[in-house]
This record gives structure tokens, sequence and C-alpha cells, in this order.
């Protein structure tokens, strides 16, 4: 996948934030990752590790919170969690579905001081 | 202190796709993004639509790829401009790729880009490019699960390519389950089956993208 690249976004996201508010240091960066996105946590630390080096967000600590991909029927209007890739309307059957949520890629928040 | 900002990760990458379109429409071309698993068909695909096509438009051609160059050899060949993107890599074409290789194309004498992006279901839905249309390109011998696999892709693909129909006879590829799950993910689906082996089904799809080539044009 592409953490590295879209770590860079990421830590220039926050850098260009942080010091819009003059801050000091980044302490704390919270990100909104979709499951259908294909990112993977553990490699977004660690690359953010590596390069916030030397920057105000050296050791600020990550989270993540992952959205599931859910779907609604465009027949019965049901909402629903989409588990192993089954984008079928559990309540009614229909295979006409529009993807709700799973795409998300945000910055939520940063802690500054 | 706690700062809310929700923004997009990926929001600088949007800004220069903008930025893109906004030099492609000042040259008045049309760019078509294809997407697709590795060896889908691709360039199999270009190859065919640049011959129907050449006569009438003005094509250039974008390739990305993981690390070789032979895709865009084989355009070159053609006498059609193409700029190889190596992506180091990288698993998807972005805005600012796509913008070095504008700056290396003759973009005064183009009426079309057609751009290869590097073959992966994932990734490239995350990169907008500037792109007027996203095109998909699947295969029989993938199976037909693969839009319920990559959702997003197909949801937001304005017309699915159904290449290697000639191997139909060799694979349970379900043609009626493909079809469902497309048109079940993106509303009013446009599907070309073709094979660009035997040249079936390749009129369609050429006469489809041309009218909107054309339909651009006129915007
Ligand atoms: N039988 C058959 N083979 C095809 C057809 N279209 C392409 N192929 C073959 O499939 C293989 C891959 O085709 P490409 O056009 O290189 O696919 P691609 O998507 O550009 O591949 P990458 O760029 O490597 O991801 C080649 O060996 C083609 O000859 C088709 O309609 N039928
Ligand atoms: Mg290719
Ligand atoms: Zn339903």
């Amino acid at each position: 996948m592409h953490e590295l690249a879209v770590t860079e976004e990421i830590l220039n996201l926050v850098v260009s934030e942080a010091e819009k508010s003059n801050a000091t240091k980044v302490k704390h960066v919270k990100l909104v990752i979709g499951e259908m996105t294909g990112i993977v946590n553990e490699s977004v630390s660690f690359y953010f590790n590596e390069i916030s080096k030397s920057t105000i967000a050296e050791g600020a600590v990550l989270s993540f919170r992952r959205i599931p991909a859910a779907g609604r029927c465009r027949d019965c209007g049901h909402e629903f969690e989409v588990k192993d890739f089954v984008w079928a309307c559990p309540q009614c059957g229909s295979l006409n579905i529009d993807i709700k949520a799973g795409k998300e890629l945000y910055l939520e928040s940063i802690e500054v001081i | 202190m706690e700062i809310k900002v929700l923004k997009p990760i990926l929001g600088a990458n949007d800004q220069r796709a903008e930025e893109n379109r906004g030099l492609l429409e000042k040259n008045k071309i049309v760019a078509i993004n294809f997407t697709a698993s590795p060896g889908a068909g691709k360039t199999s695909l270009l190859m065919a639509t640049i011959k129907a096509l050449r006569e009438e438009f003005r094509i250039g051609v974008v390739e990305g790829d993981v690390s070789s160059a032979i895709d865009a050899e084989t355009v070159s060949k053609e006498g059609i401009p193409v700029v190889q993107i190596n992506t180091g890599g990288a698993c998807h074409l972005d805005a600012t790729m796509l913008s070095n290789a504008l700056a290396n194309l003759p973009v005064d004498d183009l009426d079309v880009l057609l751009i290869e992006n590097v073959g992966n279901l994932i990734c490239p839905a995350s990169f907008a490019l500037g792109e007027h249309r996203k095109v998909l390109v699947a295969s029989v011998p993938e199976g037909h699960d693969k839009p319920h696999k990559y959702p997003v892709m197909f949801s937001e693909s304005d017309a699915v390519v159904l290449n290697k129909i000639d191997l139909q006879p060799y694979v349970d590829f379900d043609r009626d389950k493909f079809y469902s799950a497309v048109n079940g993910l993106r509303e009013g689906a446009i599907i070309f089956p073709v094979s660009c082996k035997t040249g079936e089904g390749i009129d369609r799809w050429v006469s489809w993208l041309s009218e909107q080539i054309r339909s651009e044009q006129r915007a």
C-alpha cells in the first residue's frame, strides 16, 4: 500500500495546522481511516516516527479511529455494516447498495502545547 | 490544547488534481484514467482504442508502471506521444505525477489523454488525478466476484470494460452475477464486454468513448 505517501501528507497537514496556532510541540494526532482505504495503522505509525524527526511533531502519539465499510440499500433503505465483502442487503437481499462509509481518510484533531 | 482539524489527508492531492484539470481544460484535452488489476488488459485496450480513434483525435498516453517501460515502448512504437511514469514502487498515480507528465507532453497538440494507472484496484481510488472519466478494466479470468472485493473503484468508475470474453468457455465466470454486482454498486453502470484479442465488442466501447470525448469538448 501507499502508507509512506499518506504519512507524508499527514505530517505536512499536522505541522501546518500546529504552526497556524503557534504551537511548540504536537503531542497527539487523531486520524480517521475507513476500512476500504487499505491503510494499515502500524505502517502509518512506523513511518510517522521516522519522518517526523526534528519537526515539531516528533514523538507525537498517533491514534486511529477505524470506520467499517457500510452500505445503504437502494430498494428498502436499510443501512448496515458490510462484513467479508458481502455487498447485499441483509434485510431484503438486494445488491443495489450505495457505499455509505469506509472511504474516510482525514485528520480529526491534534493536541498541541 | 486540542485543535479540531477535520481536513482530508489527501487534500493537497485533490488540490493538485484540480490544477491538472484546469490545465487540461485550457488545452482542450479530455483525460481518461484507466484502472485495473495487473494484467487485466489496460495496455491492450489502450492499443485497440488508439487504433480506432487516432484518425479522429490526437491522442497522448501516460503510462504508470511500478518499474518497467515495457508498456510505454508498446505505445511509442505506434508513433503516439507517451510519457512513462515510474512510480518507484508506489501502487498508484497521484496528481503530482500527472502534472509532471503533462509538462513533458505536447499539450498544444493533443485532444485526448489516455492514462494507464498502476495495476491495482484499491489505492488509485484515493488519488484524484484531474481526469474527466474513470474507466475500470476487469477481465473474465479474474472472476465475477471482483466488484464486491473492490467496491469503491467499481462504484466510482464511469464505465467498466469487461475484457477477455474470448476466455469465457475456459473459466467459471458468471456474467449475470458480474453485471448485477456492478449495477448494484453503481446505479446505471455502463459495461462493455470486449475481447482485445478478437476485437469483439471494441466498436461499441470506442463509440461510447468518442461520444464522451465529444461531449466534454462541447462543454
Ligand atoms: N485471451 C486474451 N488475452 C488478452 C486479452 N487482452 C489482453 N490479453 C493478454 O493479457 C495479458 C496482459 O495484457 P496487458 O494489456 O498487458 O494488461 P495490463 O493490464 O496492461 O497489464 P499491466 O500493465 O502489466 O498491469 C497479455 O498477455 C495480453 O496479450 C483478451 O481480450 N483475450
Ligand atoms: Mg499495461
Ligand atoms: Zn434492502
